[in-house]
């Protein structure tokens, strides 16, 4: 019926293992993301700092303070040499990687701002914010006002994404939006209720949204039809991540019940249900191209592999 | 001729250049005569013997002849060796020439010749007669050389027309004439060496000797003229070097006549014998007469005379035999008509000459516009705008009473927004059950009746429906009829409210909404100021008399909606707003072009997991151009200038903006269970002219919906937290912004007045819903009100239960979803307004500054931020732990919490403080500070204002 991204592989292998955890001592960790290659990883604390940390040598690399709130989301550009991040305090910031220096502040939202995405080139910052609005800042030039402002959205924009001349974004008010630069298209799909996560998936024909009804639903990116749907996790109040796997077999989604749930995305069956803790897990990442996946429970960021290996607890 | 070796240049130069001089080169010493040598082109040397002796060498041995001396040659041919073939023929002169003599200086020089196929069947005497003539005109003689080596492969139509009718070339064009034959001079007869052209070889017609009756000749050719421009600075007539007189020694006395054809130089190019003598060398204007000259008569200066001029423009000698340009005319009047007859017949066979003229056609010019004509259309009757807002109501009810709506138009609510169901109706086609999409084909047909039975019910006036036809006409009846009771009832309702508004206000009008029309802006203040007398038939007595009763029923409409619109505000209200810093568009406003569909719709589909079309909105999106470079891609819309979703512009006070209100405030009215997401009015209106098939969902939908209800607790408030977004279309962004605060803390007053129980929400749901309405803002933002009504008491203890509660049950994290968020803000509002009365809401910032976590609490919209740590609170009230038994008891603690909960806040308020003061202290950063500052935040949004001018006059004492 439907050409799904890719047939199913021999034997997935799923991050069930956990391989260590990392303490990153910066209050809540509210985003933990991969950069482009996998070497590296992003915590964004709400202790109003942003760290960088190695992947294999769990080693802290570099924290970056001057977000004036908590940290919400941050981004890596395809080179590693800048990082964007946004923050409850209503700004964008562009970090040099090497001094930790902020190259640019970024003011104009009005509310605080949830998300925020380099497009690959890293000439262009889009962030989404609470109110409503999504702007794209040019890292090029030394203007301060945004490009463009995407006000389409009639309530928070919880989550985007960009890849290639797309612009996925979720917002509040129950609708996914994609911009599609190309072709000079809006395509709003209704989703109803209020989205907190969108994805799009690695061969980009599918979009993937989850909302606070506790689902998950995977779309058809050209055409809005449901592909698959899977629940079973809780998402009712919070705003959490879910994403694909590297090589789009399963669906992940972070949970309020302390658990990671991951599906598999043809047949729709939960596969797997990784118990991280008690509390909320509050973001994940998954490897861009290995089987590796990111959580974060409240001051702590967990690494998950497909073989067990010794664990460390807390460095 | 030679071309240049290096091909620098790419003209060709003539002879052999010299060498260039160098200067410091050392002199050459002269060739001594000896070792002069000629040599032929073969490098052969030649010895040249003298004029006598025959020049250079020549023949065998210096003999004339060659080694077989003057022996004929025979004849030879055998297998190997064919015989040339000039032996098969006649000799030719060529045979006997020497190879020098085809050279370039030779007397028979090989020319460049046209190939076959370009040269025309037999050579045109008369154009090379008239390059001739052009030749001997222009400065350069033989410049126009070059133009016979081009020549056309085809002929022109025209040429070829004349030659289906008979003409052959180098034959003149008109009616046949008696005349001699003339001698054809054949062209294989070439003259060589300065040969004089052959003269005398036609004879002038004059000497017509030997006419046949019955033969006649085509016309001598036309030479053409030529009117090139003169270019030189000379003056007219002006001749330089003639090389006509140079070749032929024949001085030229006269200018070229052009009107007297038969002067001597014409005639001599023409190839008729000169009579006159000859006379060698070279003479022109430009020169005087040579010493060799020996005319000694002729004058040595060119002298003009009026003797060489025409003075008199006579006609020209009948006997012309050159009839050019001027030639027919000569001929019609001179000949008789059968020469004509005679020539034409024989042209076009099968036709005969009309003996009479063709007569003229007469030809009418057309008529002249009048200057006022304007190539449009108007269509007689009423003009009624085709706006998308106009309600079907308002349709039905002017299409009644005055007969005068234009017809359905089609085009209402655009084309884009109708949907194949709608336009079928229009089309007069049978509706179509049996489509793809359609959701009836997904229904069983017991629920396809269950389904029509639950929307007639709803429906009391709509009887037995028995065919699509009969069910679209009745429905039709049934909102008219509601939609006319309805207009009339809001109407007067509506009035009423204008006057409670106005009655007994003298503030300064200073809004004008018709500035445009001045006398409609009158006669609106003319009514503003009966409603401020407290005139109940203000509106009546304002309107103007003489317009139709469409005209004024609409000003009405008009003048009741604006006078709501913009009443006085109360003073507690407008102090709080700070006028806008520049004047907005004044009557228009910016609505998005393309619409959003009925979200209605679009929920059913959810709800029915059928994503796709019924879900999916595409719009034109115009990205800007900078955003497309740095994204690497081409512009979709090149020439675009505008950035965004295409907006249009709408008259702002047009009725039509608002007309739809009424119409909703209608349908609002019947109680429904309350609905996950509110409907806006806008949205309520367009499913009332929505087609079967959006019935059909939204009932659906209200049954899923009544099925669902029972499933939730009793006192859950709606899901989806956010509604005052999906709720109006027009308002702009920073009304919005600036009523939501202000509707707010309204309706935080109200909610400190009533300390209602959690049981209680549905019922002040109801209420709210009922409730007339009694300020625009209200009107517009009922939908988020809802919202707020659930209390913002309780966020204390939500704010305990997100401490504590990420293991609780749904509809405890709906709460805090829903209910948190949005009535956060009315708390900090409260606080702020309560403390400075005459703070607006643009300057709440500076509130936010004293506590600036505070302020971000207050964005806290949609889905929230996990809290950092699920430790128990350290804080004084909440040191409950998670267990899950506790769940039950909580609930029942926070009902009874709720009538403490004003001494509560304050002592909650006091350990508060207490709490940060210890926390000043530490020094260290620790989870759990991060963990205290938030809940202090939390909880600092409900400590009352004199708490906080309290806290900030202990500052202020601590800092003195």
């Amino acid at each position: 019926m439907m050409a799904f991204p890719q047939p199913k592989p021999e034997a997935p292998q799923l991050p069930q293992h956990l391989h260590r955890t990392i303490d990153c001592k910066q209050g809540a960790v509210r985003a933990v993301r991969f950069n482009a290659d996998g070497n590296y990883l992003l915590t964004c604390g709400s202790d109003k700092s942003l760290k960088l940390w190695s992947v294999k040598g769990e080693a802290l690399l570099k924290s970056y303070s001057g977000h004036g709130y908590e940290v919400l989301d941050a981004d890596s550009s395809y080179d590693n040499s800048q990082i964007c991040s946004c923050s409850s305090d209503k700004t964008v910031i562009l970090w040099d990687v090497g001094t930790g220096q902020v190259t640019r502040k970024l003011r104009g939202h009005a509310g605080k701002v949830n998300c925020v995405q380099f497009n690959e080139e890293a000439t262009v910052i889009l962030s989404g914010s609470i109110d409503g609005t999504v702007r794209c800042w040019d890292t090029r030039s030394r203007r301060f006002e945004p490009i463009q402002v995407l006000d389409e959205a009639r309530d928070g924009v919880s989550s985007l994404k960009v890849v290639q001349h797309e612009l996925l974004t979720g917002s509040v008010d129950g609708r996914v939006r994609r911009y599609d630069l190309r072709m000079g298209q809006l395509h709003v799909d209704y989703i109803g209720s209020p989205i907190t996560c969108v994805c799009f998936s690695q061969d980009g024909q599918c979009t993937l949204s989850s909302s606070l009804d506790s689902t998950v639903r995977l779309l058809d990116k050209s055409t809005g039809e449901m592909l698959g749907e899977y629940t079973g996790h809780k998402m009712k109040g919070y705003k959490l991540d879910c994403c694909l796997s590297s090589k789009d077999t399963h669906v992940l989604s972070c949970s309020e019940d302390g658990h990671v749930y991951c599906w598999d995305l043809v047949e729709g069956s939960l596969s797997l249900k990784l118990a991280v803790g008690k509390a909320v897990v509050q973001s994940l990442s998954f490897h861009p191209t290995e089987t590796c996946l990111l959580t974060a429970m409240e001051g702590k960021v967990q690494v998950w592999g497909p073989n067990p290996e010794e664990t460390q607890e807390d460095v | 001729m030679a071309a240049d070796s290096d091909g620098e240049e790419d003209f060709v130069s003539y002879g052999t250049a010299l060498e260039p001089l160098e200067e410091d080169e050392p002199l050459k010493k002269p060739i001594p005569l000896h070792e002069q040598t000629v040599t032929d082109e073969k490098g052969r040397y030649k010895r040249f013997h003298g004029a006598f002796t025959g020049g250079f060498s020549a023949g065998y041995f210096n003999t004339v002849g060659s080694k077989e001396g003057w022996t004929p040659s025979t004849f030879k041919s055998s297998r190997q060796q064919k015989a040339e073939k000039q032996h098969a023929r006649p000799a030719r002169p060529e045979d006997f020439m020497d190879e020098e003599d085809f050279g370039e200086h030779g007397i028979a020089p090989t020319e460049i010749h046209r190939s076959d196929e370009f040269a025309s069947g037999c050579r045109n005497e008369t154009a090379e007669m008239a390059r001739a003539v052009n030749a001997q005109a222009s400065l350069i003689p033989g410049d126009t050389l070059l133009e016979g080596f081009i020549r056309a492969a085809s002929s022109s139509i025209g040429v070829e027309l004349l030659r289906r009718m008979g003409w052959k070339e180098g034959q003149g064009v008109g009616p046949r004439v008696k005349r001699k034959a003339r001698k054809q001079t054949s062209d294989s007869s070439r003259a060589y060496g300065c040969v004089l052209p052959p003269g005398g070889s036609e004879e002038s017609e004059d000497d017509e000797e030997f006419a046949p009756e019955n033969v006649t000749f085509a016309p001598k050719d036309v030479t053409p003229v030529d009117f090139t421009p003169r270019l030189g600075v000379q003056g007219l007539g002006y001749r330089g070097l003639d090389p006509g007189m140079a070749l032929l020694g024949q001085a030229v006395p006269e200018h070229v006549d052009l009107f007297r054809p038969q002067s001597e130089s014409r005639s001599k190019l023409f190839g008729e014998s000169s009579r006159g003598k000859r006379r060698g060398g070279v003479a022109g204007q430009a020169f005087g007469i040579g010493a060799l000259e020996d005319d000694d008569d002729e004058e040595v200066y060119h002298k003009d005379s009026m003797s060489r001029y025409d003075t008199v423009l006579a006609e020209e000698d009948p006997g012309d035999s050159l009839f050019g340009w001027t030639a027919p005319q000569q001929y019609g009047k001179t000949k008789g008509r059968s020469r004509d007859a005679s020539y034409l017949g024989k042209i076009l066979e099968g036709f005969t000459l009309a003996q009479k003229p063709v007569e003229q056609k007469t030809i009418f010019p057309p008529p002249i516009l009048p200057s006022n004509y304007r190539p449009m259309h108007r269509r007689p009757g009423v003009e009624v705008s085709r706006m998308s807002g106009i309600s079907s109501a308002l349709a039905e009810a002017l299409r009644t009473s005055r007969g005068h709506m234009v017809t359905e138009d089609p085009q209402k609510g655009g084309r884009h927004q109708l949907d194949a169901g709608q336009r079928g109706a229009l089309l007069g086609e049978s509706t179509q059950q049996a489509g793809p999409g359609s959701v009836m084909d997904l229904l069983r047909p017991e629920d396809r009746q269950r389904l029509l039975n639950l929307r007639n019910s709803s429906n009391p006036p709509a009887a037995q429906i028995t065919t699509p036809d009969t069910q679209s006409a009745l429905r039709a009846a049934v909102a008219m009829a509601s939609g006319m009771a309805a207009a009339a009832s809001s109407g007067l309702r509506q009035q009423q409210e204008a006057l409670a508004a106005w009655k007994g206000k003298t503030s300064t009008q200073t809004f004008r909404p018709f500035e445009n029309i001045p006398s409609k802006q009158a006669r609106y203040e003319q009514y503003v100021s009966r409603l401020k007398q407290g005139d109940q038939d203000a509106l009546e007595q304002s309107l103007d008399s003489g317009m139709t009763e469409w005209e004024r029923s609409r000003e009405r409409e008009e003048f009741v909606r604006a006078s709501i619109l913009y009443r006085p505000s109360s003073s507690s209200l407008s102090s709080r707003f700070t006028s806008a810093k520049q004047q907005e568009d004044d009557n228009q406003v910016e609505v998005s072009r393309d619409e959003e569909g009925d979200v209605d719709d679009k929920e059913a589909a959810a709800k029915m997991k059928m994503f796709g079309k019924l879900t999916r909105e595409s719009f034109e999106w115009h990205p800007d151009k900078l955003l497309c470079k740095r994204f690497n891609v081409p512009h979709p819309y090149p020439e675009s200038v505008m950035v965004g979703l295409p907006k249009v512009k709408r008259d702002k006070f047009s009725v039509f903006n608002f007309l739809t209100v009424s119409d909703s405030q209608q349908l609002i009215a019947p109680k429904k269970p309350p609905e996950t997401v509110k409907k806006s009015r806008w949205d309520m209106s367009e499913r009332k002219q929505s087609d079967p098939l959006s019935e059909l969902l939204s009932t659906a939908r209200n049954q899923a919906e009544c099925k669902q209800e029972p499933n939730e607790s009793p006192d859950a408030p709606p899901a989806v937290p956010e509604t005052v977004s999906s709720s109006h279309n027009t308002a702009t962004k920073k009304t919005k912004k600036k009523s939501a605060n202000q509707e707010s803390s309204d309706e935080e007053e109200e909610e400190e007045e009533e300390e209602e129980e959690e049981e209680e929400e549905e019922e002040e749901e109801e209420e709210e819903e009922i409730r007339p309405p009694m300020d625009l803002f209200k009107a517009i933002f009922s939908g988020s009100s809802d919202q707020d009504s659930s209390s913002s008491e309780e966020e204390g203890d939500k704010a305990e239960e997100e401490k504590k509660g990420k293991t609780d049950a749904n509809h405890l994290n709906l709460f805090s979803i829903g209910t948190t968020s949005a009535s956060t803000p009315t708390a900090s509002a409260s606080t702020a307004s309560a403390s400075t009365p005459t703070l607006t809401p643009a300057s709440s910032s500076t509130l936010t500054a004293t506590s600036q976590s505070h302020a971000l609490q207050e964005e806290e919209f949609g889905p929230k931020l996990p809290p950092p740590s699920t430790a128990p609170y350290r804080g004084g009230i909440t040191t409950q732990e998670e267990t899950p038994s506790r769940k039950s008891k909580e609930k029942k603690h926070k009902k009874k919490k709720k009538h403490h909960k004003h001494k509560k806040d304050k002592k909650k308020k006091k350990e508060k403080k207490k709490h940060k003061q210890q926390k000043k202290s530490k020094t260290e950063v620790s989870d759990s500070s991060d963990e205290d500052e938030e809940k202090k935040d939390g909880e600092e949004g409900k400590i009352s204002s004199d708490e906080l001018l309290q806290r900030l006059k202990s500052i202020r004492s601590l800092q003195s």
